[in-house]
């Protein structure tokens, strides 16, 4: 138990110092790799509760997906002379202290609500029970799902096309 | 590894979020920034779904927010190309004009 332990706070450790790197480096190629550690170690989280099929699932889209899609905009908007990608931030002091004020106020609500943990479940298989609920319970928001995509990928290729 | 520590890990990457939006001046790092807010809804949806008796629904729920943050990093993408595109930078303090 104490091994799974240590894995779990070594996984946990790793998403938010990555994280953390994401927000606060000053080289846009620095964040885009921390948040490549990031999601694979939120995609470990997801593995340690039961939900292998969203790991999968966050690897596939956020790591192959849209990862290479941030990196593919990082590259196009900068010029290639820029050798430091560097980006300012502006106002730390102050978000961080708004941040730092709405972080210990969602801690003090966590750590005082009285959660209804019913943890004593048997791992069950995911991808049968997830295949259940999409074609019967949530047929009509999987179909939305599917157009809004096609509209996303029109859009997409409408708005970065170079105008005549 | 009960739920608070969970619900305290996304606790910190939302507010982790929460600080690159509100901070920073680059469009693609705000884009990263609000794709950890995401992240950080997500753990909760699965965490919240182990520790009701492995209640799916919640596992829909965060396969819905992965497929809107796909759509959505996408065309915010085109936007800040065309914001390159027109004014020389991603900064987002520049583009304050609809159009040239």
């Amino acid at each position: 138990m104490t091994g799974i332990n240590l894995i779990f706070w070594f996984i946990a450790i790793l998403t938010i110092v990555s994280g953390s790197i994401v927000v606060l480096s000053n080289n846009l190629i620095y964040s885009a790799v921390s948040l490549l550690f990031t999601l694979l170690g939120i995609a470990g989280l997801y593995v340690f509760l039961w939900a292998d099929f969203i790991a999968i699932t966050q690897i596939l889209i956020y790591v192959g997906g849209i990862l290479v899609l941030i990196i593919f905009g990082i590259m196009l908007t900068h010029r290639i002379t820029d050798v430091t990608l560097s980006q300012s931030s502006n106002q730390q002091i102050l978000g961080g202290g708004i941040v730092l004020v709405i972080f210990l106020g969602l801690s003090y609500m966590i750590l005082n609500t009285p959660w209804l943990e019913n943890s004593a479940v048997e791992p069950q298989e995911t991808i049968k029970q997830i295949g259940n609920l999409l074609m019967i319970d949530y047929l009509l928001p999987f179909e939305v799902a599917s157009i809004l995509l096609l509209a996303a990928l029109i859009g997409a290729a409408l708005l970065s096309r170079s105008s005549k | 590894m009960d739920l608070n520590s969970y619900l305290i890990i996304s606790a910190i990457l939302f507010s982790l979020g929460l600080f690159g939006v509100i901070t920073r001046r680059n469009g693609v790092a705000v884009l990263m920034s609000i794709e950890l807010i995401l992240n950080a809804a997500n753990i909760n949806f699965i965490a919240f779904s182990r520790y009701s008796g492995m209640d799916f629904s919640g596992h829909i729920f965060s396969l819905f927010v992965i497929i809107l943050a796909a759509a959505e990093a996408a065309v915010a993408l085109a936007i800040i190309l065309n914001i390159f595109n027109n004014f020389g930078s991603i900064n987002i303090d520049d583009a304050n004009k609809m159009s040239q």
